[in-house]
C-alpha cells in the first residue's frame, strides 16, 4: 500500500524524488504547512534567504552551472511578486527553474485576502509554463511535470501556485508519483531535418569566409562539446554571445572573443564579412544585430535552435534547422564525415579569411596584459583587476557577474575554457543578480572557487545576502569594481547626453563597504593601487582565506568606459574604440 | 492581411488566458476572438481574426505552438475554407418600419426570434461581409443593439483540424 501524506509532505517528497537537492526560499503564511513538511525530513535541503528575488537567483546560478533546475519556495502575495524578477530572469535566458509559491487557501481566493495576489495572473508572461493547484492529489505529478516543461526543449521556469488547504496536515492522501511524463500538446523538437542539415553543410564546406556564432542554447543544450569539434574540424572562426561564453574555449586561437554591442573588434567584423554564418543556439538579440537592416550583408545564415519562435524573429534564416544544439550538431558532423569524402574545406579561400580576422585581431583586440602596467591615470583599471583575477584562478572559476559595465569587462577580459562557468544575466539584464547566483553556484559546486565579479551599484542590490553567506559559510570571493557612479548610465550620459549624470553618481553616501563585509564576518579588503590589487587578490585566493567569504573593494577610475561599441543604429562593425578627446 | 488562425488547446482553466496574454505581449492585434470545447471535452477549439503580414503571422503561430496547452495551431486563409459568425440585432420596429425591416432580414435570410410591439430581435449568420452589409441595410437609425460572436471557421473537403 502506497504511504500516506499530507499535501505539503507529498511536495516535499516529489522534489525529492525528482532529484532537487536544495530549495531556496523565505517562509510566510500561506506556505507554513509547506514548511513544517520540510522541519520533518532530512532528504531536500532548504537554504533560508534573505529576500525572494535573492532565492530565484541562487537556484537560477545552481541551474545555470549544473543544468539541474534550480528550486524555489516562497509564501503567497509579497513573497510570490519579489520572486518576479528572478522569473523573469531565467525566462530572458531560459534557465530552467520550478519556483513554488504558498497561496491563500481556495474559500478566499478571489476575496483581497491578505497575502492574496494572483500569481499566475502576474507571472504568465514571465514564466514557461504555470500551474494552480485545485487538489492536493495532483501535488506529485506537478512537480514531475513541472519538472519536466522547465528542462526539455527550450528550458524555462516554471510556477507551482499552492493553496494551502492543499498542504493541510490533517488530510493525507496515498503518494504516487509518475515515472514518466507524457503531454500530446508538448512535443519538444529533437533532432533536426535531415534535408536542412544536409544543405547546412554543404553551405558550411562552401564558405570562404565563415563565422560561427553561438549563444547560450549551446551551453544550456550541453553541445559545447559538439560544438568545439565541429569548429576545430573546419578550423573556422568561433565568437561566443554574452550568453554562449565558454560554449568554445576562450584561449583558444579559433575564438575571435565575443560579438555584440561589446564585442572585439575582430568578431564584429568577421560577422560583417562574413558569407557564411552558422548560428547555433543564438537568438539575434538587439546587441547582438545593431541594426537588423544593416546586418551582415552577404551572409547566408543557417540557423539551429531548438524554439522554432526564435528562428527568423530578427534575422531571417536561409537555412533553419529546428532541433537539440546537440542532437543537430552532431547530424551535421556524421553529414560532414560523409561530404568531406568528395567535398573538403576551401583550405585556401580560409587561410585567406584568417589572415584577414588575424589583422583585425592584431590592430584593435583586447589586450590581456594591461594587469602588468600603471595606468596612464595612475588609478586602476578596471580591465586589469579582471585579468588579475583571471591570473590568480588559472581561468578555472565559476565567475558570476552583476549588470553593467563590470559585467562587460569580465565578459571581455576573462577567458573561459568551459561551459557553465559564467554565470551572469543577459536578457534581462538584472541588477542584483551577481552575489545570490554565486551563492547558488556554491551550493552546487562546494569545493570550487566562484568569482562574484561586481560593481558598488548592482552588489548593494542584493547586499543583504551576505548575511546568509555567513549561515552557511558560503567561501565567495567578491571583486567590486567600485568606481561610486552607476557605470554603464554614466557612459551613455558621456556619449549621448552631453555628459549631464542625471542621477547616476552617489559618491559621498557609500558605505564604507570593507566595515560592512567585516560586520557580517567576512573578510574585506580595499585595493587602490596595482600594488594593492596584487596583494589583495593573492590573499583573497590563498589557502587562508580557503573557507572564507572575501570582499575585495577594488577602487577604480571612474571615468573608464566600456570598448569597443557599437555606434547605434549602423552595422555590426559600426563601433567606437576609444573615447574621444 | 486578415488572418483566421484555428487553435485546438486544451481545455484547462487558464489556457485561454495565456493565449490572450501573448497577443497583449508580442503587441498583436486580435480582432475578433470564439472559443468553445469540442466534441472530445478536454479539448477547446478556439478561432481568431488577426492581422499582419507574413512574417508577423509567422510569428504569431510559433509564439502559439509554444504554450504548453496548445495542441495545434492552423491558419484557415491558407486553404479554402468556411467562415461564419451569428449576429443578433435588435431593431427598432415601429408600425411604419416593421415590414421593412421584416422584408430586408427575409433578404438577408435572418430569423426574427424575439418580437416587441416595438422592436425585432433578428438572428443573422453568415460570413463577417453579410453581417456588415445587413447592418448598412437596416440603416444604424433603427438600430439598438449588436451582438456578434466572432468568426468561427472550418476547412473545406476533407482536412481537419484533430489531435
Amino acid at each position: 500500500m502506497a504511504e500516506m501524506l499530507s499535501g505539503g509532505e507529498m511536495l516535499i517528497r516529489a522534489l525529492h524524488d525528482v532529484g532537487v537537492e536544495y530549495v531556496f526560499g523565505y517562509p510566510g503564511g500561506a506556505a507554513l504547512h509547506i514548511y513544517d513538511a520540510i522541519f520533518k525530513q532530512q532528504a531536500v535541503e532548504h537554504v533560508l534567504v534573505r529576500h525572494e528575488q535573492a532565492a530565484t537567483h541562487m537556484a537560477d546560478g545552481y541551474a545555470r552551472s549544473t543544468g539541474e533546475p534550480g528550486v524555489v519556495l516562497v509564501t503567497s502575495g509579497p513573497g510570490a511578486t519579489n520572486a518576479i524578477t528572478g522569473l523573469a530572469t531565467a525566462y530572458m535566458d531560459s534557465i530552467p527553474l520550478v519556483v513554488i509559491s504558498g497561496q491563500v487557501p481556495h474559500d478566499v481566493i478571489g476575496t483581497d485576502a491578505f497575502q492574496e495576489t494572483d500569481m499566475i495572473g502576474v507571472s504568465r508572461p514571465v514564466v514557461k509554463h504555470s500551474y494552480m493547484i485545485q487538489e492536493a492529489e495532483q501535488l506529485p505529478h506537478v512537480v514531475k511535470e513541472a519538472v519536466y516543461i522547465a528542462t526539455s526543449g527550450r528550458r524555462g521556469p516554471v510556477v507551482i501556485d499552492i493553496p494551502k488547504d492543499t498542504t493541510d496536515p490533517n488530510n493525507l492522501f496515498e503518494y504516487h508519483i509518475p515515472d514518466k511524463i507524457e503531454l500530446r500538446s508538448y512535443k519538444p523538437a529533437e533532432r533536426g531535418h535531415y534535408g536542412q542539415v544536409k544543405r547546412a553543410t554543404k553551405a558550411l564546406l562552401e564558405s570562404k569566409r565563415p563565422v560561427i556564432y553561438a549563444g547560450g542554447g549551446v551551453i544550456q543544450g550541453d553541445a559545447a562539446g559538439e560544438l568545439t569539434t565541429l569548429a576545430r574540424r573546419l578550423n573556422y572562426p568561433v565568437t561566443n554571445t554574452l550568453m554562449g561564453l565558454g560554449a568554445f574555449p576562450g584561449s583558444d586561437q579559433q575564438f575571435l572573443g565575443m560579438l555584440g554591442m561589446h564585442g572585439t573588434y575582430e568578431a564584429n567584423n568577421a560577422m560583417h564579412h562574413a558569407d557564411m554564418i552558422l548560428a547555433v543556439g543564438a537568438r539575434f538579440d538587439d546587441r547582438v544585430t545593431n541594426n537588423p537592416e544593416k546586418f551582415c550583408p552577404d551572409a547566408t545564415v543557417i540557423h539551429v535552435d531548438v524554439d522554432p519562435a526564435s528562428i527568423s524573429k530578427v534575422i531571417a534564416a536561409d537555412i533553419p534547422i529546428v532541433g537539440q544544439c546537440k542532437a543537430v550538431l552532431s547530424q551535421i558532423l556524421d553529414c560532414l564525415d560523409e561530404e568531406m569524402q568528395t567535398n573538403g574545406v576551401d583550405r585556401e579561400a580560409v587561410g585567406a579569411w584568417w589572415n584577414q580576422v588575424n589583422t583585425w585581431r592584431g590592430n584593435h583586440g583586447l589586450d590581456h596584459n594591461l594587469y602588468q602596467q600603471e595606468s596612464a591615470s595612475g588609478k586602476l583599471l578596471p580591465q586589469q583587476v579582471v585579468q588579475m583575477v583571471y591570473q590568480a584562478t588559472k581561468g578555472e572559476a565559476f565567475v558570476t557577474s552583476d549588470v553593467g559595465q563590470h559585467q562587460m569587462f569580465a565578459a571581455q577580459y576573462y577567458k573561459f575554457d568551459e561551459p557553465r562557468k559564467w554565470v551572469n544575466s543577459g536578457g534581462l539584464g538584472t541588477m542584483g543578480f551577481g552575489l545570490p547566483s554565486a551563492m547558488g553556484v556554491q551550493f552546487a559546486h562546494p569545493h570550487a572557487t566562484v568569482v562574484c565579479i561586481t560593481g558598488e551599484g548592482s552588489f548593494m542590490m542584493n547586499m543583504q545576502e551576505l548575511s546568509t553567506c555567513s549561515q552557511y559559510s558560503l567561501p565567495i570571493k567578491i571583486v567590486n569594481l567600485n568606481n561610486q557612479a552607476l557605470g554603464m548610465v554614466k557612459q551613455w550620459q558621456d556619449m549621448q547626453y552631453g555628459g549631464r549624470h542625471s542621477h547616476s553618481t552617489y559618491a559621498d553616501s557609500l558605505p564604507d563597504f570593507v566595515s560592512l563585509i567585516r560586520s557580517f564576518g567576512h573578510v574585506g579588503i580595499r585595493a587602490e593601487s596595482l600594488q594593492e590589487l596584487n596583494e589583495a587578490v593573492e590573499l583573497a585566493f590563498s589557502d587562508k582565506h580557503a573557507m572564507d567569504l572575501v570582499f575585495i573593494d577594488a577602487i577604480i577610475d571612474p571615468d573608464e568606459h566600456i570598448y569597443p561599441m557599437f555606434v547605434k543604429g549602423g552595422a555590426v562593425n559600426d563601433m567606437v574604440l576609444k573615447k574621444h578627446a | 492581411m486578415r488572418h483566421l488562425l484555428s487553435v485546438l488547446l486544451e481545455n484547462e482553466a487558464g489556457a485561454l488566458s495565456r493565449v490572450v496574454g501573448l497577443f497583449a505581449q508580442r503587441d498583436f492585434n486580435i480582432e475578433t476572438l470564439t472559443v468553445a470545447p469540442t466534441e472530445d471535452e478536454t479539448l477547446s477549439r478556439l478561432t481568431l481574426v488577426t492581422i499582419g503580414d507574413d512574417r508577423k503571422i509567422e510569428q504569431i503561430t510559433k509564439h502559439l505552438n509554444r504554450l504548453i496547452e496548445v495542441v495545434k495551431v492552423i491558419d484557415l486563409t491558407d486553404n479554402v475554407h468556411i467562415e461564419r459568425e451569428l449576429m443578433l440585432v435588435k431593431v427598432r420596429a415601429e408600425t411604419d418600419s416593421r415590414a421593412e425591416v421584416k422584408r430586408t432580414c427575409d433578404i438577408f435570410r435572418g430569423q426574427i426570434v424575439d418580437v416587441t410591439p416595438n422592436t425585432y430581435t433578428i438572428q443573422l449568420v453568415g460570413p463577417t461581409e453579410k453581417l456588415l452589409a445587413f447592418i448598412e441595410a437596416i440603416g444604424s437609425t433603427k438600430i439598438m443593439e449588436v451582438v456578434r460572436s466572432g468568426v468561427s471557421g472550418i476547412s473545406r473537403g476533407t482536412k481537419v483540424l484533430s489531435v
